[in-house]
């Protein structure tokens, strides 16, 4: 089987301090990884890296086989939802044509009507193609953060890589962002999600991915209790389905 | 006043540099408001006076100088902001007082008597120069072909850049274009409003129209219309109340905008939000 993401000896320092210390892992095409670990552990990082979005230092990442220029069209991004400016004037349909800039500049660039029938149906397929003229100052969080799902899919990614993609959302939105990633996978779409949302993690997704600086354990969704004491530093309740999360329950030191 | 207008040079081209600062103004000040630029502004337009002294003691058109410093402070600034975006503020502040420093240092090199700086200092719409009127005609030409013609492109950049990164857009290009854009637009308004006064310039129209529009291009547009407003009506009152023209614009612009958003509130408040 064909890897989606191959990533080696990934490494990000900030200032003096490491975020990120040779991650070595390898996703295969079709998985759904959910990646957890604690605040600050580096999960936002580690996608931006993997986006190059931000400086790091690494051995490879490749995607498809390939490097990230050449395979750019095949990978889509949701930022979270707080590092994105919601009170820029734009409406949401503009804000899904966007994707369809192809070219690196694009001169006197007009929408096609095709342009237009894409976006739609991303927002439909996320549930807000009602909401297509309104300007984005006015959307709920939920509707927003399913707007940055819509926009993310209206390239027809073959790898979706989210960031807390179910973070401050309303429970409707919820479901409906886990079904829309489901039927995405189903369909061959390659996600990774990065999530504190243990439930969904435990849940939703196909395998698992830990980490703390360096990554942990890369595996089945079933996470034992050593590899959580490992990752979050001290003992802390696994989490069952349905049960909220519980942090630090008899925490001793 | 129809009178006035035909018969003095200088009124004319008063009214046409109201006209080419106002577009330049509505344009550029909604991007500097939405990216969070305007301190940079700032500092790029008190980086000029250094440009402006250097020009004098070299007795060239000051214009030309202030336009070579605020290129290397945009572009300064702005690689420093890339690299390290916490020390970005500590460079603006460096680059706005070391400009000033050195505009006095280059006049102080001057035999005789000093020029008198106060034109460009506070500006003085009312001795615009034919040559100025022609450099700020073809700069605010660049400002908004380039702004058109990549107008889908800007859009998303300036929305959301990461976004505009991944999906491939060349955001490196449009970043540093945007910051020659700037240096450009302050150049452009050194004459109309002074060095001191030109962020008022540059961010009250935007600010004002930020609150009646949610669109992009329609915010550009009032903006527009709020700064052509602003100093014409400005210019009038420099002239009937004998005023500086660069203070009566820029006060007026601050009283607009402090209007506009009384009668929100005041407005937003009826209505329960």
């Amino acid at each position: 089987m064909d890897y989606a993401l191959e990533v080696e000896n990934l490494s990000v320092k900030y200032d003096n301090n490491y975020a990120l210390k040779n991650i070595t892992m390898s996703i295969k095409e079709g998985d759904y990884l959910g990646i957890i670990g604690p605040n600050g552990g580096g999960k936002t990082t580690l996608l931006k890296a993997i986006l190059n979005l931000i400086d790091h230092n690494c051995t490879k990442i490749n995607f498809f086989g390939k490097n990230f220029s050449e395979t750019q069209q095949l990978i889509s991004y949701v930022p979270q939802i707080s590092k994105v400016d919601r009170t820029y004037p734009i409406s949401v349909i503009e804000v899904v044509l966007g994707s369809k800039l192809k070219k690196s500049l694009n001169p006197f660039y007009r929408y096609t009507k095709q342009d237009r029938e894409n976006a739609l149906e991303s927002l439909n397929m996320v549930g807000i193609k009602h909401l297509a003229s309104r300007q984005i100052q006015k959307l709920s969080g939920g509707e927003f953060q399913r707007l940055l799902i819509a926009r993310a899919i209206a390239v027809s990614p073959k790898l979706l890589l989210l960031d807390e993609p179910t973070a401050n959302v309303d429970p409707a939105s919820r479901n409906i962002i886990y079904d829309l990633l489901d039927k995405l996978n189903n369909e061959g779409v390659t996600i990774i999600m990065v999530s504190h949302d243990t439930m969904a993690i435990s849940s939703k997704v196909k395998n698992i991915a830990c980490i703390s600086e360096d990554l942990i354990y890369h595996g089945g969704p079933q996470l034992s209790q050593n590899v959580i004491d490992k990752m979050y530093g001290c003992p802390i309740d696994l989490l069952a389905h349905g049960v909220p999360h519980r942090v630090l329950p008899q925490h001793k030191h | 006043m129809l009178n006035i207008i035909l018969n003095y040079h200088f009124i004319q081209n008063a009214i046409i540099a109201s006209i080419l600062s106002s577009i330049v103004c509505g344009i550029i000040g909604t991007i500097i408001i939405e990216k969070k630029l305007i301190l940079m502004g700032g500092g790029i337009a008190h980086t000029a006076y250094g440009g402006v002294g250097l020009s004098y003691l070299l007795n060239i058109n000051p214009l030309i100088g202030a336009m070579g410093f605020s290129l290397i402070a945009a572009l300064g600034i702005g690689k420093v902001r890339k690299t390290n975006i916490k020390h970005s503020d500590v460079i603006i502040a460096l680059f706005w007082s070391l400009g000033m420093a050195l505009g006095i240092l280059f006049i102080s090199f001057m035999d005789g008597y000093p020029p008198d700086m106060n034109s460009y200092l506070f500006g003085n719409i009312l001795s615009v120069s034919n040559f100025d009127l022609i450099a700020m005609g073809v700069l605010t030409f660049i400002v908004l072909a380039i702004l058109s013609i990549f107008f889908e492109d800007w859009k998303i950049y300036l929305f959301d850049e990461e976004m505009a990164k991944v999906n491939g857009l060349n955001t490196t290009f449009l970043e540093y274009t945007l910051l020659i854009l700037i240096a450009l637009s302050v150049v452009i308004l050194i004459r109309v409003s002074g060095i001191i006064m030109l962020i008022a310039l540059l961010c009250a129209p935007s600010a004002t129209a930020a609150l009646v529009s949610e669109k992009l291009n329609s915010r550009m547009g009032i903006s527009i219309l709020i700064g052509l407003f602003n100093s014409l009506f400005g210019l009038l009152l420099s002239y009937t109340l004998d005023i500086a023209s660069g203070a009566s614009i820029v006060i007026l612009s601050v009283i607009v905008y402090a209007l506009v958003y009384l009668f929100k509130k005041k407005t937003s408040i009826k209505n329960g939000k």
